[in-house]
This record gives structure tokens, C-alpha cells and sequence, in this order.
């Protein structure tokens, strides 16, 4: 812990990350407006005390709106990295410690999954699968799973020559036991510093594809979306799309101060 | 050289199976039935099931695939369902905004990244350092679409400069064709830039801290030298790698830079196609696209073999 803290940006990191994470939760208690109620009589309002962050072309206050879109992009950040993680972990577990044709089909079928260009492909499953918040996590989970299914294979592969791998075959392990007990828990570092790394990344492509019109549909709130639907109004009021893209840059850096601090910690050989 | 190029063509052929095949079965992820995702469920049941026998959904899968995949490997990527022009004739017609947009930005970005990554290196922990530094971390986290939008209410809406939106043919008016270009190269370039600054920078302190440019110190070379003709030729190993790596975002950019700055590209033809679900476009597109970038990988992997001669042997 303390080696993950000595940074002075891993510190702004985790600070960043903490507060995003109480605002996501706490944001019934913390946003001072309804998001969503509309107040025509007081459209593209400058911001002011009443509203700190302006209103947009409804009359809705931005910081409220804010407030509630860190729910979404965090949910999306972490839900989409884990679904990733665990989906691409067990493939690449289960290919690296099979071998032989197994191990071939499975690293060609990821090998094609990265033959499309990320958002492209995120933007296709997203808009097969339903443009809503549930298909947008599957989509970028699919996109991201397999970065995560070849760092556990290359694992596998170093870990299953090992000599206590061998003394737990030769106690009578089954392969299960030994791949579960064994090669997983030796094999977890990479897997955890790229998770930290990935998060942040995943949170700019929900908001991608929120400003393209998948995901969270209005009126909810999304910061992508809030950009999106603010820059019609660039020239009135830039605050509408300036409130939710300040969130957006300040979360996304200090998760990235952070994923680089849990890399240097737990894998310093990576440290650029 | 031939034995390694003709290793990696090989390897491509069955990624390009499942890359089709998944292509392919992309429609049938949709929920429910497809007809009725890409239909109004007002419309008349005969013309839904017309589209459906157009489309040969009404066939059994494997004689669907068999169909679709002839037609791809005879150059029909089918029809929009939307104007019925052959997918294949509307990518034609936009493909060249998208080819001139990603030109434009590598340069951009190159010309932006070359002097800062070299700055930062050889004037570590200075105030140049600090603002190379700054600049890369910027570009990483900021997306596209709030960069464009930043770039188009300094020079678009406040100081009038340039166009913000719309796109003029620079062979047909070279001054306004450039024009029309210059906000949405920016935007890409600087996202590249902010990647490649950063990769050079670290790979220049390495090499910089490597005993044969302590030899060429020794030797009483000036630093100019040192850095240029011993730092600089191994430093750029990475950033080829890297410029190879950015390709996904440079085309995921160009997807948002086209739709924000309305340029009738390819990008924006696969935003079109996904919202008006129109599916034979959209897997049309996807493909072509998926394809132009499996080859562009495939010519960054021969000319990194070509730079590194140790890849060829692993």
C-alpha cells in the first residue's frame, strides 16, 4: 500500500477516484436539482449560485446532471473492465493450460476479435445488441476481453512448466484443482494492473459512444451524451458542454494517475 | 525477409475466416427477430417478408452464410436497405474525406510529436519537459469528440477562423478543401501526437542512457550528433510499433471527427448505417473496414521486420 501511495499523482489518482466513486454513490443526496426536470422558463441559464454549472436548452441544471452521470461512466468503466477481465481470464486460463488446437482456436478467435478497430466494433455489437446502457457494457466487455485473454495465456504459459505445478500433479491433482488453486492465483498481477489501466480507457468509450447516441438514452444522464446534445448551443452557452467534459477529463486522469501507480506498485518491470 | 513475409500473409487467412464469419453473424445478435429491428412494426407484413428474402434470412443459416460469403469473395457486399445502392459503391464514394482526414492527421501528428518527444528527452525534467509531458497526458485523456468541440469554439465560434462543419473536395478548391480539413485533422493529429510524444520521449531517455551513446560522448561528439545519429535511430523502433498500435484509435477517431465535423466519410457512413439500422450496411462497412485494417497492420508488421532485423528471426 505504501509502495502504491509514494507517487504524488498517484495520490491526486486515488483522490480523484474516491471522490468520483462518493459522488457516484451519494449523488441523491449530493445533487441539488431533479436531472431531469425541465424548466422552459429558464433555458441556457449562465451559471449562477442556484446553478453552479448553468442549465441547459430544457432548463435542467448541468451539475445535477453531472452528479448522476459519474454513475454512469464509473458503472460503465468498472462493469465492462471486470466483465473483460473475468470472461477473458478463463479463456485464456483455459487455452494456455489445454495446449495444442484448443489453445489455436481460442487465440484466433481473440486475434480476430482485435482485427476490428475497438469503437467500431463496439459501435457495431452496441447497435445489434440495443442501444442501451446493458448492451453498451457487453459491447466494450467483448472489445476489451481479448487484451486480457493474452496476458493470461502468456501466464499460463510460463507458470505451467513450474516445479510446484508439477508437485501438485504428482500429488494427484486434477487439472481443474491445479489450473484454479495454482495457476490462477500466480498468474493474477497482470491481469489486476491491466484491469486499473483499462478502466479509464473504457470510461472515454462509453462516453464515445454516448455522444454517438448509444447507451443511456435521454433524458437520463450520461457525460457523453450531456456533450452531445450541448453542442448545438457551443455559441449560446459552452458551459453545457464544458460542465460534463471537465468531469469527464478530470476522472479519466486521475484513474489513469491511478492505474499507472498500481502498475508501477505491483509490476514495476512495465513502469514507462 | 520472403520466408517471414510469407509467415505473416499466412497467419492472416484464418483470422479473416472468423473475422467474416463474425461479420456475418452479427445480424443475428439483434434480439428478437432482425426484420423487425430494421422495420417499423407498422409495416406491411409482405414487405417484411420481401426484405427478408432479399436479405435470405428466410434461409437456413449455413446456405446464408454460403451466399453472403460468395458474394464477398465475388466483391457484392449487398445493398443498403435504405437507398439499395451496393454497400460497396457508397463506401467508394466516401472513402476519400476519410483517406485525406487520416493522411492529414499523421502528419499533423508527427510534425507535433517529433519535436516535443526529442525536446522532453534531451532536456529532461526542464520546463520543456514539463509542457511535452503535460501535453501528452492531455491528449491521452481527453477524447476526440471534446477536443473537436474545444477546437471548434476557439476557431470556429469565437475567433471565426475556420469552417466547423461541412467538407470542399481540396482537388476541386485546394484552399477551402484544406480549410474544411484543418479543425478535423487537428483533432485526430493531436490524440496521435499526444501517444507518440510520450512513446518517444521514454524510448529517447532510454537509449540515451545506453553505454553506446556514453562511447559516442567519450568520444567528444556534440550532443546534436549524439542525439540524432546514435539516440535517435533506435529511439524510433517504438514509435513505429506504437504508430502501428494507434491505428484502432485513428480510425475510432475518425468515426467521431467525421460525425462531429458532418465530413461524408466512412466513419460517418457506418454512424448512419448503425442508426438507421440498416445491417447489410453496416456489415458491409464494418467488414471493409476490418479488412483495410488487418492489412495496414499486416504492412506495419513487415516494415517493423524490415526496421528490427531481430523480429524476423524469432
Amino acid at each position: 500500500m505504501r509502495r502504491l501511495f509514494s507517487g504524488r499523482l498517484a495520490v491526486v489518482g486515488a483522490l480523484v477516484t474516491l471522490i468520483a466513486v462518493v459522488v457516484a454513490v451519494a449523488a441523491p443526496l449530493l445533487s441539488p436539482h431533479n436531472p431531469l426536470k425541465q424548466n422552459l422558463g429558464n433555458t441556457l441559464a449562465s451559471p449562477s449560485r442556484v446553478h453552479p454549472l448553468g442549465t441547459d436548452n430544457v432548463g435542467r441544471d448541468i451539475l445535477s446532471r453531472v452528479i448522476w452521470g459519474t454513475r454512469i461512466s464509473l458503472v460503465a468503466g468498472f462493469v465492462s473492465v471486470v466483465l473483460a477481465a473475468v470472461a477473458g481470464s478463463l479463456i485464456g486460463l483455459f487455452a494456455g493450460y489445454q495446449g495444442g488446437r484448443v489453445d489455436g482456436a481460442a487465440m484466433r478467435l481473440m486475434d480476430a476479435v482485435l482485427s476490428f478497430p475497438p469503437l467500431v466494433l463496439a459501435l457495431a455489437l452496441g447497435a445489434v445488441l440495443g442501444a442501451d446502457l446493458t448492451g453498451v457494457l457487453i459491447a466494450l466487455g467483448v472489445v476489451y476481453t481479448p487484451t486480457f485473454a493474452r496476458l493470461m495465456r502468456g501466464q499460463v504459459l510460463t507458470i505451467r512448466g513450474r516445479e510446484y505445478i508439477e508437485a501438485a500433479r504428482a500429488l494427484g491433482a486434477s487439472g481443474g484443482t491445479i489450473a484454479w488453486r495454482h495457476v490462477l492465483p500466480n498468474a493474477a498481477t497482470p491481469i489486476v494492473v491491466q484491469a486499473s489501466l483499462s478502466v479509464a480507457f473504457a470510461i472515454l468509450a462509453e462516453a464515445s459512444l454516448s455522444f454517438l447516441g448509444l447507451g443511456v438514452q435521454p433524458p437520463n444522464a450520461s457525460w457523453g451524451s450531456m456533450i452531445n446534445a450541448g453542442r448545438g448551443y457551443l455559441r449560446q452557452a459552452p458551459w453545457i458542454v464544458f460542465g460534463p467534459g471537465a468531469a469527464l477529463f478530470v476522472t479519466v486522469l486521475g484513474l489513469n494517475f491511478l492505474g499507472d501507480a498500481v502498475r508501477d506498485a505491483l509490476d514495476p518491470k512495465l513502469r514507462v | 525477409m520472403g520466408r517471414f513475409i510469407l509467415g505473416r500473409v499466412l497467419a492472416i487467412i484464418p483470422v479473416l475466416v472468423l473475422v467474416t464469419a463474425g461479420v456475418f453473424f452479427l445480424i443475428h445478435l439483434t434480439p428478437g427477430d432482425p426484420i423487425d429491428a430494421m422495420m417499423a412494426e407498422s409495416a406491411d407484413p409482405s414487405v417484411k417478408a420481401a426484405l427478408s428474402r432479399q436479405l435470405g434470412l428466410d434461409q437456413p443459416i449455413h446456405v446464408q452464410y454460403l451466399r453472403w460469403m460468395g458474394g464477398v469473395l465475388r466483391g457484392d457486399l449487398g445493398r443498403s436497405i435504405r437507398n439499395n445502392q451496393p454497400v460497396i459503391e457508397d463506401v467508394g464514394r466516401r472513402i476519400r474525406p476519410s483517406v485525406e482526414l487520416a493522411l492529414l492527421a499523421i502528419v499533423i501528428a508527427l510534425v507535433v510529436a517529433f519535436p516535443l518527444g526529442i525536446l522532453s528527452a534531451a532536456r529532461r525534467n526542464t520546463a520543456v519537459d514539463g509542457a511535452g509531458t503535460t501535453f501528452a497526458l492531455i491528449g491521452i485523456c481527453m477524447p476526440n469528440f471534446l477536443i473537436a468541440l474545444l477546437l471548434i469554439f476557439l476557431f470556429g465560434v469565437t475567433l471565426r477562423w475556420l469552417p466547423v462543419s461541412g467538407y470542399t473536395d481540396p482537388l476541386e478548391d485546394p484552399i477551402n478543401g484544406l480549410r474544411s480539413l484543418t479543425l478535423p485533422a487537428i483533432t485526430l493529429g493531436l490524440a496521435l501526437a499526444a501517444v507518440i510524444t510520450r512513446t518517444l520521449r521514454s524510448s529517447l531517455l532510454e537509449a540515451l542512457s545506453e553505454d553506446y551513446v556514453r562511447t559516442a560522448r567519450a568520444k567528444g561528439l556534440t550532443e546534436r550528433v549524439v542525439l540524432s545519429r546514435h539516440a535517435l535511430k533506435n529511439g524510433l523502433i517504438p514509435v513505429a510499433t506504437v504508430l502501428g498500435l494507434q491505428l484502432g484509435g485513428l480510425v475510432g477517431g475518425a468515426v467521431i471527427t467525421e460525425y462531429v465535423f458532418a465530413l461524408p466519410g466512412v466513419g460517418r457512413l457506418v454512424v448512419d448505417a448503425v442508426f438507421a439500422r440498416d445491417y447489410p450496411l453496416v456489415q458491409g462497412v464494418v467488414l471493409l473496414i476490418a479488412l483495410a485494417y488487418i492489412g495496414t497492420n499486416l504492412l506495419v508488421d513487415l516494415v517493423y521486420g524490415f526496421l528490427d532485423p531481430r523480429i524476423r528471426y524469432r
